[in-house]
């Protein structure tokens, strides 16, 4: 009896969230058909998907499996080269934008997903501040092996150097794919908002659908007691490996959105303050709160560009938001605020969970 | 936490609403000038100097009675140096009604907006976005400075036809379009220089405080000269770690290394002899430098560096080039940019960064680059 209503409340939360999603969909789309949406909310949707995208990926690894990762960027960055030299291969053999976007999001992942299991397989075996130092350094150590990349294409197939772009020793009528640090200009600009969302809810569908299985609930048990977790027959590794790279494959997807989105594409863009963007994201909306993550990152991502009017204080404003929806959500007498006037709504809460 | 989250939902959407119905309110007696730039973070000091050298450019001319009869508006926005950002930024400034932009400041967002604005027949001037790829996405795209390619190649040539040195050194930053852009010409023009390349080495952003290394391999190598196609900044820590490493080749920059004698806490005497190709010096004599000058000092306390002055140019370029087509405001910003860039062919424009300054169609400028040297911490032509 207690299962089926633990069930169906949780289908009914899943529902909400989707439902979000959808109804913000909808908006949006009303307000472009009537023309009532400015250019830069036009410019910023894309990127917010991206955003909500990665806050959810992320939040599985540091919500759900309990592990702090500060390398998310440098999974983005994967996705986000793979998939844009797969589409600049490819833009002359596939024609059809929407097919090759798709296939190019899966490369995106693919790739990603790979290097999360190679990058997994040593790091996961770290606990806890270890572990977060770990990520961080491979995070950096993408970011500058992709900087020296040079990737060329002629006549004679592929041409590969880790010097500079006259080693490639190209014919005349060769491109260069990717120039070490000016990354990838050009790729053809395929991201729609359509597939943004698309994207966020397969993400969801992933995550929520993890999270509630029987996996999911073995993920979580390592982060509540690994110990116990372990005396009981839990496959640790297996399982932290799992939604190590099941997140490191959403992020590539998100960097797939990101590539094609923009004409320019720089290795330099996916550093450590791009790990702790999403952090923060994650964080805020609520370590291990899908919804939550979706809601902050489109609100941080938003905010310092709808306050570009204040000019220079946008950036102090912004940081005040960040310490005062910390405190709103952390501090004990915060909490004892909200319970005193919310009370009722925690009690409801209550009572739907017991 | 749900009545929380709750709030927080109707505060965003309220937001956006409010982001989507907060513009057109065009006055249509100006025109709309837009510029992008970093104005903050790491690359803040080039950004800031091209938004507040626009700004003494825009009021000169409204002072001297405008364009065509009317006024200048300049809005300049902060895109942090990111693509992404600057993309946002272009966005913002078409919600106010921008006709023109300068910008943006710095290649790599430069490219990213180019294709924004490529796409809107917005017209484009990037004061010193110097990559190859910022202006080729369309024919509404020019630009100020010299583009990479022909600051390394100038560079090459400079060396080679005046014998200045038989063994050349390099260092540069692989991690920088710029700096990389630079060099990979400078190395392809080299091959038909008489001179030869003994040793070459990089850093990166993560690694630009201690150069011992790249000083060392220059050294060892015996090189005479020593190419350094990078910002000022990293360039005087080279100078004094060197020093201090009793190496003393000829030193060889490119226009970042303009404002190495104003760097705070900086030898200039180390300085000295150094070499370098720049379009702007802040000591030179003419009327129109010693004004812009003076003016810039005058308004925010420090000597103008040659991003300045390429913004300063720039203002006067679209001056030039909005009489020449006699556009009015209340055209719309296609219309604007479609007799722009006819216009940018026909005009000569004289500035502080060159005299006699053309355009082609691709968008590229014609001047020649001036190569000085410091002497007495001061530049002194060549």
């Amino acid at each position: 009896m207690t299962g089926m209503k633990m069930k169906n409340k949780t289908l009914k939360s899943n529902l909400i969230t989707y439902g979000i999603v959808v109804a913000a969909f909808v908006v949006v789309q009303i307000l472009l058909q009537t023309g009532s949406l400015s250019s830069l909310m036009k410019g910023l949707l894309i990127p917010l998907c991206v955003y909500v995208v990665l806050a959810i990926s992320l939040n599985l690894v540091v919500g759900i499996s309990g592990e702090l990762s500060l390398g998310h960027a440098g999974f983005m960055c994967v996705g986000a080269f793979a998939s844009a030299f797969f589409s600049k291969c490819t833009e002359a053999s596939i024609t059809v934008g929407p097919l090759r976007f798709c296939l190019a999001i899966l490369t995106g992942a693919v790739f990603a997903g790979i290097f999360g299991i190679l990058i997994g397989i040593p790091v996961l075996r770290l606990r806890g501040d270890y572990l977060a130092i770990v990520t961080l350094a491979f995070g950096e150590i993408i970011k500058n092996v992709m900087n020296i990349f040079y990737i060329g294409v002629d006549s004679n197939g592929f041409h590969f150097s880790t010097k500079d772009q006259f080693s490639l020793g190209m014919e005349a009528d060769g491109k260069i794919i990717i120039n070490g640090p000016q990354g990838i200009t050009g790729t053809p600009k395929d991201s729609t908002f359509l597939i943004g969302v698309i994207l966020i809810l397969i993400t969801l569908f992933i995550v929520l659908n993890l999270i509630n299985s029987r996996d999911g609930r073995a993920i979580m048990s390592i982060r509540d007691n690994r110990i116990a977790a372990e005396s009981i027959g839990i496959n640790i590794t297996k399982y932290k490996l799992m939604a190590f790279t099941v997140s490191a494959a959403l992020a590539g997807a998100a960097g797939a959105l990101y590539s094609h989105n923009l004409a320019t594409l720089q290795a330099s863009k996916f550093n450590f303050n791009t790990s702790i963007l999403v952090l923060v994201f994650v964080v805020l909306g609520g370590i291990g709160n899908i919804r939550g993550s979706v809601i902050a990152a489109v609100v941080l991502t938003a905010l310092p560009e709808m306050l570009r009017g204040l000019s220079d204080y946008r950036m102090l404003i912004y940081a005040i938001v960040l310490i005062v929806m910390m405190l709103f959500n952390w501090a004990p007498k915060a909490l004892e605020w909200r319970e005193r006037y919310f009370g009722r709504f925690f009690k409801k809460n209550a009572k739907e969970g017991e | 936490m749900k009545k929380f989250s709750k709030v927080i939902s109707a505060v965003t959407a309220a937001a956006m609403i409010a982001g989507s119905m907060s513009m057109m309110a065009s006055a249509e007696d100006t025109f709309k000038i837009g510029g992008i730039g970093p104005m903050t973070g790491a690359a803040s000091v080039y950004g800031m100097a091209v938004m507040n050298a626009a700004q003494i450019a825009v009021d000169e001319i409204n002072e001297a009675g405008g364009v065509n009869g009317f006024q200048l508006e300049f809005n300049p926005q902060d895109d942090e140096h990111d693509a992404e950002k600057s993309v946002n930024a272009y966005n913002t400034l078409k919600d106010w009604g921008m006709q023109m932009l300068l910008g943006t400041v710095t290649s790599a967002p430069c490219i990213a907006v180019s294709a924004e604005a490529a796409n809107d027949n917005m017209f484009l001037l990037t004061p010193s976005g110097s990559a190859v790829d910022c202006i080729t996405a369309g024919d509404n795209l020019f630009r100020v400075c010299f583009a990479d390619p022909d600051q390394g190649t100038a560079s090459a040539k400079y060396i080679g036809e005046n014998g200045l040195a038989e063994k050349v050194a390099a260092i540069y930053d692989s991690s920088d379009v710029y700096s990389s852009g630079i060099y990979a010409t400078f190395k392809a023009e080299a091959e038909n220089q008489p001179f030869e390349i003994v040793a070459e080495s990089a850093f990166t952003a993560d690694s630009k405080t201690d150069f011992s290394a790249q000083i060392q391999a220059a050294k060892d190598a015996g090189a005479e000269l020593v190419y350094m196609p990078f910002y000022y900044n990293e360039a005087s820590i080279v100078f004094t770690q060197a020093a201090s490493m009793d190496y003393s080749p000829l030193w060889f920059g490119v226009d970042g290394m303009d404002g190495i004698l104003s760097v705070e806490g900086f030898d200039t005497s180390l300085a000295e002899g150094v070499m370098l190709l720049t379009p702007f010096s802040a000591d030179a004599e003419d009327d129109l430098t010693k004004n812009f000058v003076a003016k810039y000092q005058e308004q925010f306390g420090e000597i103008p560096n040659q991003f300045a002055a390429d913004a300063y140019d720039g203002i006067y370029i679209m001056k030039a080039a909005l009489e020449q087509c006699g556009a009015t405001p209340d055209m719309d910003a296609s219309a604007i940019s479609d007799a722009m860039k006819a216009a940018m062919t026909e005009i000569t424009v004289d500035g502080l960064t060159g005299a006699g300054m053309t355009w082609n169609a691709e968008g590229e400028p014609t001047k020649s680059p001036k190569a000085v040297v410091i002497e007495n911490g001061a530049y002194k032509g060549m």
